[in-house]
């Protein structure tokens, strides 16, 4: 340790270094403030993994138990930090593991940096041992992705990956390094952070004229409806949306990446957009007269059917992306740029206003939905416990503090509806990818980009056994992850499908369960399953007040349904409560 | 309505960019009729002619996609009435037949086409021009024994444009105009956002 302290020491002193391709990686994460890295060894990553055996106290290496772990864990990390995640993984299988969490990613607008080894250059094309086509396999599911087969071009090649993976939109960026250049000596003359490539730019100019247009609109609006996604978050933009809204007297409801970036109870704050999203939003989505979207993209799951969607509605669309102007839905006003720039010239130029009658709309739906949906949820007659029931016990305990890390299905629909918030980069899922197997590895990265946080992971029956061998990750460092599985015993939201548009051919839905408890017993982890509703919230407070990492398990009825929900190839008005 | 437009393509000089921009044509399973990269009139920024027949709203979308790659510097569509082009063509044919029929002869000169190599056994003819140009001479062709035809992608100059000269360098700056910095097809508003 000492040694490498007096090396860095000696860096700064005298310029020129020569120093290996391996080491010159490092130094890179050291300079761009990196403290966590996930990854796996193996043949062609070793002389990277060699140097790092040096860095042990300056960098946080996190051996998982599948590449996929590693890289959903860096996902995990980078949202909940702000940050970078950061993964290592090896040529071949390391690398083609990665490729299901950076199209995650890359869909999320997660900003990840993976470097994977490549076998020696002399050896590319040749169907050498674990050697693939890394490069071509990424292209389409990385912002950026280059491989390196001199040494010399490491510092600029991990300046740019950095830089490329967390600037504008963020993005996934994959960094793929022959052997050869992670053991090459080159003279290593430090390292630059790289703030402009020509070819690339991250932030739009705002023009002014835009933001004009789009604050008279807003001024005009009668029944205006705000729509935020994750882009209030990525840029870091929490407070100037708040503003903004409560300038405007603005409703405002949020897609499932864009949760947490408000809290819950914020008097404007009207629910959830999308399938499974709350009435209100959906209904008076094809009512507003001023539909204003904030850093989310319009997915198909929001939107339902396009050429239903807000016909009737000037719509203002705030984006730093200009590829999301008009992709999917047509904009009368495009505010592209930085919303952290942008919100506040918009609220400086609306009128401080309050929709009072407008908002009470929303309101009546929510009454609506809470009579007919929700109060069965949350109170069932049934002696089975309901997902939403649970999740509303987990809220009276973490009073909104906690991170919620969820999976995919039903109970992420759920927790998406019922989990509250009081503070942002509070709800990890995947959204976009819907990847089953994220919530457990994404709870431990989280755990590391939140260390003074509780980090709930709520994951379904299906999608725990398809990730569950990341609990040896747990053991082996320690990350307090609180794992509340919601057993069904059913591939859930599939199993709904086919109970509302299959005809209730149940085919391959019904999943068995290994018992959970002692699986994480196997691994050193405290645990307990209850299926009494008497039992939960003891449970659910053990869980959370136990030191170190917990499993529980909640027995769930087997064949719930999230609702509401607008069915596919739907309009958001003909949305289902039943 | 579908039309043909021409895609042209400034870029950084990259292994990988080209598959890049294939994927972005190929994912939405949009066929490229013709592909073609060359040097541009800027040292170091390469240049891609990509022709494809869809309306104007995808070739929009596909450009912005374009844009938003990390090397590329900018994108632009047209039309064929915005360019003048060509693709150039090669047709081999046994030199006996073409030696003696006086109509091929008269046939060659009409369509421009001029020989590359004459040897004993078959000549080269090439043909710059329009597709249908090209196209109209293998069909003349054939019944004198047409041994083999090549046609090369389309090369397009956008007749209203001053160069990429001064457009690299609000690229280089750190600080851009607004030009650099955006979308060109995003100037036109009128055109563009249309509800």
């Amino acid at each position: 340790m000492e040694t490498l302290e007096l090396e860095m020491k000696k860096t700064a002193e005298n310029k020129v270094e020569n120093i290996s391709g391996s080491e010159a990686v490092l130094k890179a994460l050291i300079e761009e403030s990196v403290t966590t890295v996930f990854g796996y060894p193996g043949g062609a990553i070793m002389p990277i993994y060699d140097a790092l055996f040096d860095y042990d106290g300056h960098l946080n290496h996190i051996l998982v138990r599948h590449e996929q772990g590693a890289i959903h864990a860096a996902q995990g990390y980078a949202r909940t930090s702000g940050d970078v995640g950061v993964v290592f993984a090896t040529s071949g299988p390391g690398a083609t593991n990665l490729v299901t969490g950076l199209a995650d990613a890359q869909i999320d607008s997660t900003p990840v940096v993976a470097i994977t080894g490549q076998v020696f250059a002399h050896l590319l094309g040749t169907d050498a041992f674990q050697e693939t086509d890394v490069i071509n396999i990424t292209t389409p599911v990385t912002k950026w992705n280059y491989q390196v087969t001199d040494a010399t071009e490491i510092p600029a090649v991990l300046a740019k990956a950095f830089y490329i993976a967390k600037s504008g939109r963020p993005g996934p960026v994959l960094i793929d390094i022959t052997k050869n250049a992670q053991l090459q000596k080159f003279d290593y003359k430090g390292y630059e952070k790289c703030t402009h490539i020509r070819s690339y730019r991250p932030k739009p100019i705002i023009r002014k004229t835009f933001v004009e247009e789009a604050a008279k609109l807003i001024n005009e609006a009668k029944k205006p409806f705000v729509i935020f996604g994750q882009g209030v978050i990525l840029g870091r933009a929490e407070q100037e949306f708040k503003a903004f809204i409560e300038k405007g007297g603005l409703p405002a409801a949020w897609t499932v990446l864009g949760l947490s970036a408000l809290e819950t109870d914020h008097p404007l704050n009207v629910g959830m957009l999308g399938m499974h999203g709350n009435y209100g939003p959906n209904v008076l989505t094809n009512e507003c007269d001023v539909l204003i979207a904030v850093g989310m993209r319009f997915d198909d799951r929001v939107t339902g059917r396009l050429d239903k969607y807000a016909k009737q509605a000037k719509v203002i669309h705030l984006d730093i992306d200009p590829a999301e102007i008009d992709k999917n839905v047509k904009t009368t006003v495009p505010v592209w740029g930085d919303c952290k720039e942008t919100l506040p010239m918009l609220t400086a130029l609306i009128e401080e206003k309050q929709h009072t009658d407008w908002l009470k709309r929303f309101n009546q739906y929510t009454k609506e939905e809470v009579e007919l949906v929700i109060n069965k949820e949350m109170h069932p007659d049934a002696a089975e416990m309901t997902m939403a029931e649970v999740i509303d016990s987990l809220n009276e305990l973490t009073r909104g503090e906690a991170v919620i890390v969820t999976d995919v299905g039903q109970h992420q629909m759920i927790a998406c509806r019922y989990a509250k918030f009081v503070r942002s980069k509070s709800n990890v899922t995947s959204g976009g990818l819907g990847t089953m197997g994220f919530a457990l590895p994404a709870a431990i990265g989280a755990k590391y980009g939140a260390p003074d946080r509780t980090v709930v992971a709520i994951i379904g029956d299906g999608g725990f056994q398809m990730t569950l061998q990341e609990l040896g990750t747990i053991m082996q460092f320690g990350a307090e992850v609180k794992m509340l599985i919601l057993n069904n015993n059913f591939l859930g939201m599939v199993r709904q499908w086919q109970e509302l548009f299959h005809s209730r051919r149940y085919s391959f839905v019904d999943i068995q369960s290994p018992d959970f408890v002692t699986i994480a017993k196997g691994y050193g982890i405290t645990g307990r399953s209850v299926n009494a509703r008497k039992e939960l919230k003891a449970a659910l407070k053990e869980m959370l007040d136990h030191k170190g990492s917990y499993l529980l398990e909640v027995m769930v009825g087997k064949e719930n349904n999230v609702f509401p929900m607008v069915p596919q190839g739907c309009s958001v008005s003909e949305i289902r409560l039943k | 309505m579908k039309q043909e437009y021409t895609i042209t393509v400034y870029t950084e000089n990259q292994v990988g960019l080209l598959n890049r921009i294939a994927i972005i044509f190929t994912r939405r399973k949009i066929n490229i009729d013709s592909l073609n990269t060359s040097p541009s009139e800027v040292e170091s920024v390469h240049r891609f002619t990509i022709v494809i027949n869809e309306t104007e709203e995808v070739v929009r979308k596909l450009c912005r996609q374009i844009e938003k790659q990390v090397e590329v510097l900018k994108a632009y569509y047209n039309t064929n009435e915005e360019i003048v082009w060509q693709e150039l063509a090669l047709y081999k044919v046994p030199t006996e037949i073409i030696a003696e029929e006086v109509k091929v002869e008269r046939l060659l000169r009409e369509h421009g086409a001029k020989a590359v190599v004459i040897r004993k056994d078959y000549t080269v003819f090439e043909v710059a021009g329009h597709r249908e140009e090209t196209d109209n001479l293998i069909k003349v062709l054939e019944p004198y024994g047409l041994i083999e035809f090549v046609r090369s992608a389309r090369v397009a100059i956008i007749k209203d444009s001053a160069g990429f000269h001064l457009k690299l360098k609000e690229f280089e700056a750190a600080d851009p105009g607004e030009d650099a910095a955006e979308n060109e097809f995003l100037n036109r508003q009128e055109e563009v956002f249309t509800m």
